[in-house]
């Protein structure tokens, strides 16, 4: 863990240690890229492998999410995984779903 | 004293000692028949502003009282100097004449039965006319910043709201109330998810609870009543699944961000009340569509909307200025006439949450003294009547 130094832009970033996805918060990125990715709660940051070619504002497993996993974020329970994604993948409603209504 | 605590803006005090920003004369519609009239109005006196809207007739109970809070609040609103207001009969007009007339300020009253379109519409225009010059006499004066009151709702959010321009909102509201301003966050249906922080955010547990069974009636007695599928096209919207935002969960995680890490909500209020308790931040009850929350909340008396968007929602009101927030980069570039406060440095990690904060700050302030925000420059206006049931 170190902080990122001033010239380098992080790819993703997580709310929460906690968490198990994070959010891309560039435009372009392509799968191989190797991200530079900060958790806000406290700037510490680790590095991650993109899995796919993910649009800025979508998320990314931090580690392989099985089906009827709880994704986390903020700490939170944001809903529940439906089918299983490997660390690195692509996270939206294809394979996550709401608990709620 | 904080370095937020000498923060003076030039305002318009009304007559009963509330403060506007804006020095509208408006011309308002009791119910949609009347919209033609007020628009013939406006359009003679330039320096008034019609406000049609689709609603006022037979109404009733619950929604019809939502109805005459939210048309007397907007007239009663310290934004708006003087109102002319026509419906279609005298009766409902005089109710809604006299409920804005609470406030000091001058209100004519028109009724179209029995005279028609032209006659009304030439009685009203002297009235307004006589209104123009009047209230273009009217002079700001020094006002502390415990004289503001300040709404948030977001819109069209995405990832980065939760990231970058809600928890913007939320520094400003925590450094802001402790200042004596009065807040304003609602959204019932987008607590959905966070309502067990939410509940917990009450300033005591008698609060909370009357908080949770409000929201507790919303999902039984709407969403659960109405729903036929499982709301996943409505909430998260299509533009906040684009953005991407997955669930209801992660949407209203990011929502609550608006209200901080300290600040603590006083008391509840129903759509287009007015807070009673004193200063502090209040919940309420509305719809989570953008022009239905923004229009209630300004009818409950707040002068100036911060709204932080993702996917860039380009929402405006006719009395209250909007002030857009955007985090996301690919918005700032591709709808920068939209964006009044840009904080995408948040995400780059260029800008931290308090710096950021601090210039939302700078721009309510400005806003405040005068300056048009994007959504008064591009001429939105949005003014959206929350409807509860049919009507009879």
């Amino acid at each position: 863990m170190s902080n990122p130094t001033p010239n380098e832009i992080p790819h993703l970033l997580v709310h929460e240690e906690a968490d198990n996805v994070g959010v891309v918060v560039v435009e372009g990125l392509t799968a191989g890229t190797d991200m530079l990715c900060c958790i806000t709660h406290d700037n510490s940051t680790f590095r991650l492998t993109a899995g796919a070619d993910v649009p800025i504002g979508h998320k990314i497993a931090l580690k392989d999410l099985k089906d009827g996993d709880t994704a986390t974020k903020y700490g939170e329970d944001i809903g529940k995984i439906i089918a299983d994604i490997p660390k690195g993948g692509h996270v939206h409603t294809h394979n996550c779903k709401t608990k709620r209504w | 004293m904080s370095k937020y605590s000498n923060i003076t803006f030039k305002g318009f005090r009304r007559e009963n000692g509330r403060v506007g920003v804006r020095n509208h004369i408006i011309i308002l519609p009791v119910d949609d028949i009347s919209n033609a009239a007020c628009e013939a109005v406006a359009n003679n006196v330039k320096g008034t502003m019609a406000i049609p809207h689709a609603y006022g007739r037979l109404q009733f109970g619950e929604d019809l009282e939502t109805h005459f809070r939210t048309i007397i609040g907007t007239g009663a609103n310290p934004n708006v100097a003087a109102v002319v207001v026509i419906g279609i009969e005298p009766g409902w007009t005089k109710r809604i004449a006299d409920g804005i007339r609470q406030t000091g300020k001058p209100v004519a009253e028109f009724s179209i039965e029995q005279k028609g379109d032209f006659e009304t519409i030439r009685a009203a225009s002297w009235a307004a006319k006589d209104f123009v010059h009047w209230a273009t006499e009217l002079e700001r004066e020094e006002c502390s910043v415990n004289e503001l009151w300040v709404s948030t709702k977001c819109g069209e959010s995405d990832t980065t709201t939760g990231l970058g321009s809600c928890p913007t909102v939320g520094n400003m509201y925590d450094k802001l109330l402790p200042e004596g301003i009065t807040g304003f966050f609602g959204e019932t249906s987008e607590i959905t998810g966070a309502e067990h922080i939410c509940q917990k955010r009450a300033i005591n547990e008698e609060v909370g609870a009357r908080w949770y069974k409000m929201w507790k009636a919303y999902q039984d007695e709407v969403i659960f009543a109405h729903q036929t599928d499982d709301l996943s096209d409505s909430q998260p919207t299509k533009g906040n699944i684009e953005g991407g935002l997955t669930t209801i969960e992660e949407k209203a995680l990011g929502n609550l961000e608006k209200i901080g890490r300290t600040s603590q909500y006083i008391d509840i209020l129903e759509p287009a009340e007015m807070p009673n308790s004193g200063a502090g931040l209040y919940f309420m009850d509305s719809s989570s569509a953008a022009a239905e929350c923004v229009t209630l909340m300004a009818a409950g008396g707040a002068v100036i909307h911060t709204f932080p968007t993702g996917q860039g929602n380009v929402v405006g009101n006719p009395i209250v200025p909007v002030i857009k927030i955007t985090a996301n980069p690919r918005t700032v570039r591709t709808m920068a006439e939209h964006v009044d406060v840009d904080v995408s440095g948040i995400l780059r990690r260029e800008q931290t949450i308090d710096e950021a904060g601090d210039a939302l700050i700078d721009m309510i302030r400005r806003t405040a003294n005068g300056r048009n925000t994007a959504a008064e420059a591009l001429g939105h206006r949005e003014f959206s009547m929350t409807k509860l049931y049919r009507s009879a």
